[in-house]
């Protein structure tokens, strides 16, 4: 078949010119306007200086709010691998033939709204939620304990949203699995647990490791479960964005920040993709 | 066999925890929806639909929910219509850059919402131009457009060029084809890519936080602004609304699908 060059980027155009608009040329204006001034009548002066950047090095306020997310990402990700791993594992092996509905199961926090998933740890851990209430009754407490807002809270919001994308992730690299390979090593003589630890877990890590990346880019990139689960010091990175923009129009000094949270997940996905190969996250996308 | 060791039992139980941690928040809510007190959560006093009442008689839910339904549609049907587009290019044709372009595409899923957020708003600053329909409308075809890209092209892949040659080779001209061929081997993931990026426009709150104005807010916007207050059995009741609405949509779709493609063969 001859190629018609110019097929393709007639299907694309439409793509292309909808991510160039609203995403590369805005991502630009973030850039540039993270070097201009504000005014204290609260108007932005075009400039280039540095000023907004340092404004966030100067002292240890703004600093502690970034190694905080960079903290609380990490235990995110790890949390979401213990939890997510056997789940998944479950899946793979179990031979139910209710084993589609179960994954479908899954799935399904996708389709429920972030915010309704976050907010309903209020109605289990608030003062008269589900597990005071549930002590309460068998006499353990004799008043309510408070549970809310603190980092553990916050960590239990960021979890429910984020476990399915690892357990999914992890699903589909041990589906890719060779099942004769299990075979091969049971027939040698291995156990099911040795069989386990050196044919199944090394070959799941692929999905293991862009169930990470994935984890961890999403939860550095989010505000709602400090904001609506945390306290006054459990502020993330985004909430401090959000709070810039939407609330003191600071709009130089937003951009700054957006641009060092931006610059912070790019090194991570560039070193990522560097040695790991970044094709995998969206393998596991496919199927929802 | 190893269905009855201990350690596939002790699995299983660890799944069965893991599945009551990331169901007991949903069900708690459609539950409390029902709950009649104003105040406090547990305990529930008795059934009552006193909150799914006041909700259909607040004019302002109402028109969040016209909002919401309209914007889900309208991002669903253009995301879907460019996502088809790009798939075939990336899928059917060879030409320079491909790889970059496509990561480019799919790039959205790993920026942040809130910097997809700021951008976009400070690109409508720059121009000058105030918040708007066509605001949320355009940032939520950004959000959903590498989810059908990658439904679309996943499908893509396993249908077989010979069925558009043979087509072509009968005298069919590239639409033709694409009308009678390859588009109807398409619609499953089309119908899959167009549902999930309605439910993702439907249930977005961190980038529409940025963008949503009082005139045009959405169902996930309109519960954050009454969480201020405090929780509420009616934030409950439209909760469950939401979830039921959007957790039911894709599995009757998904139902309707098969049906209609068994009665077909």
């Amino acid at each position: 078949m001859r190629p018609k060059s110019w097929k393709p980027w007639a299907l694309l155009a439409p793509s292309m010119s909808a991510v160039f608009l609203l995403l590369v040329i805005p991502l630009c204006f973030v850039v540039v306007y993270s070097f201009w001034l504000r005014a204290p009548s609260g108007a932005d002066i075009p400039a280039f200086q540095f000023g907004n950047y340092a404004k966030f090095f100067e002292d240890f306020f703004y600093p502690k709010i970034l190694i905080r997310t960079i903290r609380i990402s990490f235990e995110t990700v790890i949390l979401c691998v213990f939890m997510g791993y056997i789940p998944a594992y479950f899946f793979y092996r179990s031979e139910s033939r209710y084993k589609k509905a179960f994954l479908l199961l899954i799935m399904l926090p996708f389709w429920v709204s972030f915010i309704i998933r976050t907010m309903s740890w209020i109605n289990i851990m608030g003062d008269s939620g589900l597990i005071n209430h549930f002590l309460l009754k068998i006499g353990l407490i004799q008043s309510p304990i408070s549970m809310l807002y603190n980092e553990f809270t916050v960590l239990m919001g960021l979890i429910m949203y984020l476990l399915p994308f690892m357990v999914l992730n992890i699903y589909v690299s041990l589906e890719g699995i060779d099942k004769s390979l299990l075979e091969a090593a049971r027939c040698m003589g291995c156990t099911e647990w040795q069989a386990f630890r050196e044919v199944t877990l090394p070959l799941s890590l692929p999905g293991v490791s862009a169930g990470c990346l994935l984890v961890f880019v999403l939860t550095a990139g989010t505000y709602l479960p400090p904001m609506i689960l945390g306290g006054p010091g459990n502020e993330m990175i985004a909430n401090l964005i959000f709070k810039r923009i939407v609330g003191t129009l600071d709009w130089p000094f937003g951009s700054a920040i957006s641009v060092i949270l931006l610059s912070l997940l790019f090194v991570i996905v560039w070193t990522y993709n560097r040695y790991l190969g970044i094709n995998q996250i969206f393998k596991s996308l496919q199927g929802n | 066999m190893k269905q009855f060791s201990i350690g596939w039992s002790l699995i299983r139980i660890y799944t069965i925890i893991v599945y009551v941690f990331l169901f007991a928040p949903i069900v708690v809510v459609i539950v409390l929806a029902f709950n009649p007190k104003q105040f406090g959560i547990f305990p529930m006093e008795g059934v009552s639909f006193r909150w799914f009442i006041k909700l259909a008689q607040n004019e302002a839910i109402i028109d969040a929910f016209k909002n919401s339904l309209v914007l889900g549609t309208l991002t669903a049907l253009l995301s879907t219509a460019i996502g088809i587009l790009a798939a075939m290019a990336f899928i059917r044709f060879e030409f320079p850059g491909k790889n970059t372009l496509n990561t480019l595409l799919l790039s959205p899923i790993m920026i942040p919402e809130v910097v997809l957020g700021v951008a976009l708003l400070l690109f409508l600053r720059f121009l000058q131009q105030p918040k708007s329909f066509a605001l949320l409308l355009i940032g939520h075809v950004v959000l959903t457009l590498p989810y059908v890209l990658l439904i679309v092209q996943a499908r893509l892949v396993g249908i077989k060029t010979e069925y558009e040659e043979a087509a072509k080779s009968l005298g069919a001209n590239a639409f033709q084809t694409f009308k009678e061929i390859t588009l109807p081997l398409l619609l499953p993931a089309i119908l899959a890519g167009a549902l999930f990026s309605f439910t993702i426009s439907f249930d977005d709150i961190t980038a529409t936080l940025f963008w949503a104005t009082a005139q045009n807010q959405t169902v996930p916007v309109k519960i954050f602004s009454m969480l201020r207050l405090s929780i509420s059995p009616e934030i409950n009741a439209l909760g469950a609304v939401m979830i039921v609405l959007t957790v039911t949509t894709p599995l009757l779709a998904g139902y309707l699908s098969r049906k209609f493609s068994k009665v077909k063969t």
